[in-house]
């Protein structure tokens, strides 16, 4: 076999805290579709990070050979020079800017820094036939749809003399033509001797492009599958990315299920700017007083557009359908109806939307509910500080005082003093988004235990994670959500990571 | 580990424009050869900055909610010109032409409010038409003359003093009178703050310093009070500001308003998820500035005895400068209405010292901005410094101080109660 295009041995990336990347191996040969799967915070997009230099040479261990040479890459312009270009998931195109503005950007046809026009224009127009793109190049680049956009990043990255593309997550948010032509032209490009590497969660896709599959797990390498040596199927691809037993270990809970706490029907939410794309499809689904409710879904899945348009369609437009509460029909226009209507929502993105963080832990575990510490005109500061000791004790928070700042916390102490906030909310059904990112295995440990004494205590729970062995471990029922649909319904006993991640991948269109 | 030299690096940024207030003052003082502490130029100081610090409480709540009010000059004079014009062309009596004039500005600042809160178009934007449009019609309600002849108990709201009472001595008795509550209240208030802190196990002052500083602040109190009683007494501006400044401290430290102003200024997206109904407070702070830019626009009328359609120009400048000094950031959730008060006196000691010694306007504009200059960027060295160490006292102790026995009863009572639903009420106890 000829030499292959690109070789990363041993790769190891270690954040503070966190060990990344593990000891990982790549082989891409040349003019072949490589295509990397593995679950959500696997480690994919690190790898690709650091292959492209975005982690340069230096801030990770192992070596990168590409076209035979050691390569040690100071950053992304250098990579691009030799011909890596990676795309990623959220396009990195200038709204404002044409067609052609866009494909030379960073890499104009220049003569003493004055562009000309003319011959880029010409050039882009010759890109452009390449992706199949038939536009004026003119054309700003907002006004084209989110697929010709994904061709335009191709074409930017042709004029690049590209000789390995990398695609993380090229179709998640393309209708199914353009998902189609997006990966025809993947293959036609391969006919011209370029090599992709492409990072997909749709297996369906990967099954009919891909010539080879590499398996990626907890930052590992698990194993790379040919289609020459025989046949890969969507089955071994999934038992790969999730073949596991469950690593982590869950405090002993028994349930006790009661009636229908909270109710969501037929419930549809639109794009917030795009009015006609639909985000959230026709939705139902139940939680109990008592149980703790999971879904399951894949990053773009519209998991987090679901939790966040329940809780006072704090996402989204063109709200539809039905939400009840304790059998009673609700109606929740605002934040503030769905906090004092008692549902609580806490956020997967902790420092953006959990918390201020200039706050100490006090005024933060106040801050959502603050009516309750209102005596006349004045907040009742001692009696803020007796709730958030309170907290404090309860939850295990570690920090010198209440007055601490939140910034300094860890992430697992940021983690229980946004769940006080949201307890001293009073709420009958907790929507937890992710409630245990970035947190370490004892704070997980006890945040489970936290969540399931919620459940004892009568209140329904909602748990969001990209996590199939926490869903398993926690939840007593388990929803699969796939591009803004639920696609099916498990009771605990009939889940496994297997029958979670068919359904998790299913093309709902 | 508590010593002197721990506790001031940990308390630098809010001591630290107190002892720039100082040392401004005291230079002056020198190089004034003891003009600046002159009772009468004491009086003065207080009567030329009344407008600018009542602008400043109303700028600093404004950048605490992350906006900016670039109108509040503008915006006063075209309020002090339609008194001036009720007054006179009209025979408005005065306390219902300040009444109007005061509806006039919230009315102003409500539509800044508006535009910010509903609309979402940045505040800059918004105030900078304003002050355009307000500076445009203020010359044209005005005719492009000066206006004066008013009545002579408004002119009192700028330079009348308070009245006298008691037997006849060298000071005014009242304004002796009123710095002593003054301390007292003041004395009393860190006490309780005191006793709550120690209650919480948070870390205090230790006593001798603690009493140090009550005397410092007393002794400084009572001083000003002398040298305004040993003048005219306690301007009547001087009152209005003061009782601006403890109303706004209230407000912002102690209500559930003030609480929301500093939420949606630290992270708007979180205090929205928090429920707060981020539109409405940005709409209150708005209005509210507006409603402060009348005050001074009426004050300034009252002490130049007439309405000028140049006056205020460059307010909001100083405004926003007095913010910065006293330690508010630019992005928002930071600062204070006291801090923004110093930072304002700092300008206006400036103003005033420069003034004396004869140095030129031009130069004390140049000197000014150099010193906002310095101002802020001494706040952004100490706080990258702070930031790798400790910062505020309470987070420098390493291990968790198990709570005072008091309150572990207290929680423990409330725990007793809710253990009938709360599962989580006795977990880790």
């Amino acid at each position: 076999m000829a030499q292959p295009i690109l070789e990363m041995r041993s790769i190891t990336k270690r954040f503070p805290g966190v060990l990344a990347l593990s000891d990982v191996n790549l082989t891409v040969e040349r003019g072949e579709i490589h295509a990397i799967c593995g679950e959500n915070g696997a480690g994919k997009s690190t790898l690709m990070k650091v292959l492209s230099g975005v982690y340069p040479h230096g801030s990770y261990e192992g070596d990168i050979v590409f076209e035979g040479e050691p390569v040690s890459f100071k950053d992304i312009r250098h990579s691009e020079q030799l011909g890596i270009v990676i795309i990623h998931q959220e396009l990195a195109l200038i709204p404002e800017l044409s067609i052609a503005e866009n494909i030379f950007l960073g890499n104009e046809t220049a003569t003493r820094g004055v562009i000309n026009w003319d011959e880029a224009n010409h050039r882009a127009i010759e890109l452009m036939a390449r992706v199949g793109l038939r536009e004026n190049p003119l054309t700003p680049v907002k006004h084209l749809g989110i697929g010709k956009q994904q061709l335009v990043e191709i074409a930017k990255a042709l004029s690049k003399d590209v000789k390995l593309l990398i695609l993380d997550e090229p179709t998640a948010a393309l209708n199914d033509d353009d998902s189609t032509h997006l990966l025809d032209l993947l293959k036609g490009l391969q006919g011209k001797g370029i090599t992709s590497i492409m990072i997909s969660h749709k297996l369906n896709e990967i099954e009919r492009v891909a010539d080879s599959i590499t398996i990626i797990r907890d930052g590992r390498t698990i194993e790379t599958l040919h289609v020459s040596e025989g046949a890969v199927d969507e089955d071994r691809i999934i038992r790969g990315m999730v073949g596991r037993d469950l690593a982590h270990r869950f405090p002993d809970h028994i349930p006790q299920i009661g009636e229908v706490l909270f109710e969501v029907r037929d419930w549809s939410v639109g794009h917030p700017h795009d009015h006609s794309r639909l985000v959230i499809q026709g939705a139902n689904l139940k939680v109990r007083r008592g149980e703790i409710v999971g879904i399951a879904g894949l990053m773009g899945a519209g998991r987090t557009e679901l939790a966040r348009s329940i809780f006072g369609r704090s996402y989204g437009s063109n709200h539809s359908g039905a939400m009840f509460l304790d059998g009673r029909e609700i109606h929740l226009r605002s934040v503030h109806h769905a906090i004092r209507a008692g549902i609580a929502y806490v956020s997967e993105d902790r420092k953006g939307l959990g918390l201020n963080l200039l706050d100490d832990i006090k005024t933060s575990i106040s801050s959502a509910a603050l009516h309750k510490l209102r005596r006349g005109f004045t907040v009742d500061e001692q009696e803020e500080v007796v709730v958030a000791e309170q907290y404090r004790r309860s939850f295990n928070i570690k920090a010198p005082s209440i007055a601490a700042g939140v910034r300094k916390l860890s992430g697992g102490n940021q983690q229980k003093v946004v769940l006080s906030k949201w307890m001293f909310t009073d709420p009958q059904l907790l929507i937890l988004d992710e409630p245990t990112r970035g947190i370490d295995v004892g704070a997980k440990f006890e945040i489970y235990g936290i969540i399931q004494a919620l459940a004892r205590e009568g209140k329904g729970v909602l748990v969001i994670s990209s996590e199939l062995p926490e869903l398993l471990g926690l939840c007593d029922r388990i929803y699969t959500l796939a591009e803004g649909g639920i696609t099916h319904e498990f009771d605990k006993d009939d889940a496994d990571q297997e029958s979670l991640m068919r359904y998790m991948t299913v093309d709902a269109r | 580990m508590t010593t002197l030299t721990t506790i001031l690096r940990g308390n630098v940024r809010q001591y630290g424009m107190i002892i720039a207030l100082a040392a401004i003052v005291l230079l002056f003082q020198r190089t004034t050869e003891g003009v600046l502490l002159k009772p009468i130029n004491v009086s003065n100081l207080v009567v030329q900055n009344a407008q600018i610090l009542i602008l400043a409480i109303g700028m600093v709540i404004v950048i605490v909610a992350r906006h900016i009010d670039l109108s509040v000059g503008s915006v006063a004079a075209f309020v002090g010109a339609t008194g001036a014009i009720l007054m006179t062309n009209y025979d408005v009596p005065w306390f219902l032409a300040v009444v109007i004039c005061l509806a006039v500005g919230a009315l102003i600042g409500a539509w800044h409010g508006f535009w910010v809160a509903y609309v979402g178009i940045p505040a800059f934007i918004v105030t900078l038409a304003s002050m355009l449009l307000f500076r445009g019609l203020t010359l044209v309600i005005l005719e492009g003359k000066t206006v004066g002849g008013l009545p002579e108990n408004f002119k009192k709201m700028g330079n009348g003093f308070l009245p006298e009472v008691g037997p006849d001595t060298d000071l005014h008795n009242l304004t002796m009178l009123l710095g002593v509550v003054v301390v007292a209240v003041l004395v009393v208030l860190d006490l309780r703050r005191r006793a709550a802190a120690k209650r919480y196990n948070f870390e205090v002052l230790p006593f001798p310093l603690f009493a140090l500083k009550q005397v410092v602040i007393g002794a400084v109190v009572m001083e000003f009070a002398y040298l305004l009683a040993d003048a005219r007494g306690l301007p009547i501006v001087g009152l209005i500001l003061f009782a601006l400044i403890g109303i706004y401290t209230f407000v912002m430290t102690r209500t559930v308003f003030g609480r929301h102003v500093y939420a949606i200024g630290g992270n708007v997206d979180a205090a929205t998820m928090s429920g707060v109904n981020t539109r409405r407070v940005d709409f209150l702070v708005m209005t509210n500035m507006g409603l402060l830019a009348g005050l001074a626009g009426l004050v300034t009328t009252a002490r130049l005895t007439a309405a000028n359609p140049k006056a205020g120009v460059n307010f909001e400048l100083d405004a926003i400068a007095a913010a910065f000094i006293g330690g508010a950031a630019v992005t928002g959730g930071v600062g204070t209405v006291v801090g923004a008060i110093i930072g304002g006196l700092v300008m206006g000691v400036l103003n005033n010292g420069m003034s004396l010694m004869g140095v030129s306007i031009d130069w004390q504009q140049a000197i000014k901005g150099l010193v906002l200059l310095a101002a802020v960027a001494f706040d952004v060295w100490n706080k990258r410094r702070t930031a790798g160490s400790g910062g505020a006292g309470a987070e420098k102790s390493e291990a968790t101080p198990p709570p005072p026995a008091e309150l572990v009863e207290e929680i423990e009572q409330l725990e007793h109660e809710s253990s009938a639903e709360s599962g989580v009420g006795r977990r880790g106890s």
